[in-house]
């Protein structure tokens, strides 16, 4: 499958913001990601090519940066906070309490491919924790004990046609993302 | 007189109906300090920050003019303005803030910054799980530039200075400064030996940076709009402006607190402004500016002198929140970002916490932290698995020791530092931890690990 008109279209202008090509390499495998959900090798050559540098010191910083991956994620990409404030306030409950109602496990996508859920390190937010981030949302305070009407509203986005495309407004979880 | 703030970055952001677009800052004094800056010599507006004695916010507390002095203006090379917006120090929440409810403020701390050391490029290396945050300070740079704020011939000076937005990949080396630099190249972010990497002087692309924190610039904002003068009288002399502690973990209100620089205690935010601990509970440690910072336990007493020789025995309620008093106290302000803990807590746990997130953040080039970080998250984690042996408690800090001092970069510090302090601040706990979970027992309080 090949990238977008638009994800192609948007490369040039990005690589000219930079005195040298090759700081482009970031925001290049941001787009990517964006557009098809992982960073597949042709996108690496791809990438590569547009910045003038070989496609292996391409995979070499995708492998460096925890938010690049080069497999697909679920549908929904379920994101918990589990270090030192947000834990304290319960995110180690909260994950064994998502685990059961996402029917998914730590680490993993569901057998459905509907969920991806993990552990990830501090989202900067650390006085509204337990935090998670659901795809380009950020959702504050999601207590333990809230976790299963939480999952349900995951679930329940799977049939939103308008998901992820409205102009979020300041203070919800979308603007906070 | 219970504590209070003096909100002062936090200030207009707080104000109901305030909003992020370039009007709302306009009608509350947005981009006159510009205004000013640019009809000041560049030179002389560096005095001004020097004069303002205002240290860096992003955890170091090096004193910003001092930071800009050192930019090598004799290599003839461009210099670059870098905007360390990547917040990656865990309890650290206060930049986030700025950019998701009050970006022109530290635009026109850039603005007025890059004038200043006479950038024509300025970058903002923000996280990159501030996805939103960074469409915001897009929105907001073309704002700026349809006004004559940034871009090119900036009110009408003949100066022009282009700002990008650059996400990074959710690394927290990348906040330490040449590690930023190195991702900002488009490289893995392994920090640089200094010396010879100096930004100052060896920067991006090997040319004069400057490397503020995203709040140092906002705050730049304030010292020429009152004047140098004017805002060294705000805090105490040391340690200028205003502190924003982001308080977190088990405390009645966590949140952002911004008060005047040593004019409140530790106590005074912990009870007065956070409510104290929950109910029920015992206040029993904090972790004070972020959490690479040295913890401080209730009941220790913190004696010694201070800069004028004056003689001090401090409970940890006692501290000023100060940069100097607080590493009179053998720890450090940091970031500010407090994390609380109380009784309910066995310390193990949250040592074992802080293990794991340093080894995966540790970026693999110095043997010390690599090797030193997957140890430390090791025997932690058997200690808590119930596998754990007296002698393991020495070997932790055996371990932290051949870490710190042995590294490029500071992350060999922030990988020792909880470690060397908590040992010996909880050693008796970590024993009983130990015995404990070897009878198959565990504790109460929450899973950390």
């Amino acid at each position: 499958m090949s990238l977008k008109p638009e994800t192609l279209a948007a490369a040039d202008a990005i690589v000219a913001q930079y005195p040298q090509a090759r700081s482009a390499t970031l925001p290049l495998l941001h787009l990517v990601q964006e557009d098809r959900g992982h960073i597949a090798p042709e996108d690496e050559a791809w990438v590569a090519a547009k910045v003038g540098v070989t496609p292996m010191q391409v995979r070499e910083v995708v492998t460096f940066y925890p938010m690049f991956r080069l497999a697909p994620v679920g549908r929904r990409h379920i994101r918990v906070c589990r270090t030192l404030s947000c834990a304290l306030r319960g995110s180690y409950a909260l994950m064994a309490e998502l685990e059961k109602a996402l029917g998914c496990a730590r680490g993993e996508t569901s057998a459905d491919g509907n969920f991806t859920l993990e552990f990830v390190e501090c989202i900067a937010d650390c006085g509204c924790g337990p935090v998670v981030q659901v795809d380009h949302a950020l959702h504050e305070n999601v207590a333990p004990d809230q976790a299963a009407a939480f999952a349900s509203r995951i679930r329940e986005s799977l049939a939103d046609p308008g998901y992820g495309k409205g102009e979020p407004r300041p203070g919800t979880p979308e603007w906070n993302g | 007189m219970p504590a209070q703030e003096r909100p002062l970055i936090y200030a207009n952001l707080r104000r109901p109906g305030y909003t992020v677009d370039i009007d709302c800052y306009l009608r509350h004094g947005g981009y006159e300090a510009l205004r000013k800056a640019v009809a000041t010599k560049p030179e002389d507006v560096c005095k001004e920050v020097e004069t303002s004695g205002l240290r860096g916010r992003g955890g170091a507390g090096f004193p910003t003019g001092m930071k800009w002095k050192f930019l090598d203006r004799k290599s003839g090379k461009p210099a670059y303005l870098v905007v360390n917006a990547d917040e990656s120090e865990p309890g650290t929440y206060k930049d986030r803030q700025i950019i998701y409810k009050d970006p022109h403020q530290m635009l026109e701390g850039i603005a007025i910054t890059a004038w200043a050391i006479q950038a024509r490029q300025a970058f903002i290396y923000i996280r990159g799980e501030f996805q939103h945050g960074a469409k915001i300070l897009r929105r907001a740079i073309e704002e700026a530039k349809a006004r004559g704020f940034l871009g090119s011939n900036i009110l009408g000076s003949g100066y022009s200075c282009e700002v990008v937005v650059h996400r990074g990949g959710g690394c927290y080396v990348c906040g330490e400064e040449t590690g930023l630099i190195e991702s900002l190249e488009g490289k893995r972010g392994y920090p640089r030996i200094k010396p010879p990497y100096f930004p100052a002087v060896l920067g991006l692309y090997n040319c004069p940076t400057i490397v503020n924190n995203a709040e140092t610039l906002a705050q730049v904002r304030h010292v020429l709009a009152m004047g140098g003068a004017e805002f060294a009288k705000i805090g105490i002399p040391g340690d200028s402006g205003t502190h924003i502690w982001g308080v977190s973990g088990l405390v009645k209100r966590p949140g952002l607190y911004e008060i005047e620089a040593g004019k409140a205690t530790f106590g005074e935010l912990l009870y007065d402004l956070c409510g104290g601990p929950l109910d029920g509970r015992a206040f029993k440690a904090i972790i004070p500016g972020g959490s690479s910072t040295k913890i401080l336990r209730f009941g220790e007493r913190f004696k010694g002198k201070r800069p004028d020789g004056t003689e001090f025995d401090w409970a940890l309620e006692d501290i000023p929140l100060d940069a100097n008093s607080i590493a009179a106290c053998g720890t450090g302000l940091g970031t500010g970002g407090t994390i609380v803990l109380d009784d309910s807590v066995e310390m193990i746990q949250a040592l074992s916490n802080l293990n794991a997130f340093y080894a995966h953040e540790t970026c693999g080039q110095c043997t010390p932290c690599r090797e030193g970080s997957l140890w430390l998250s090791r025997v932690s984690r058997r200690i808590v698995g119930g596998g754990g042996r007296e002698e393991d408690v020495p070997m932790l800090l055996d371990i932290a020791n051949q870490v710190a001092g042995r590294t490029i970069c500071a992350h060999g510090e922030a990988v020792a530092w909880p470690v060397q302090s908590a040992v010996p601040k909880f050693k008796d706990e970590y024993l009983e931890s130990i015995r404990r979970r070897r009878r198959g027992e565990t504790a109460g309080g929450p899973t950390l690990i």
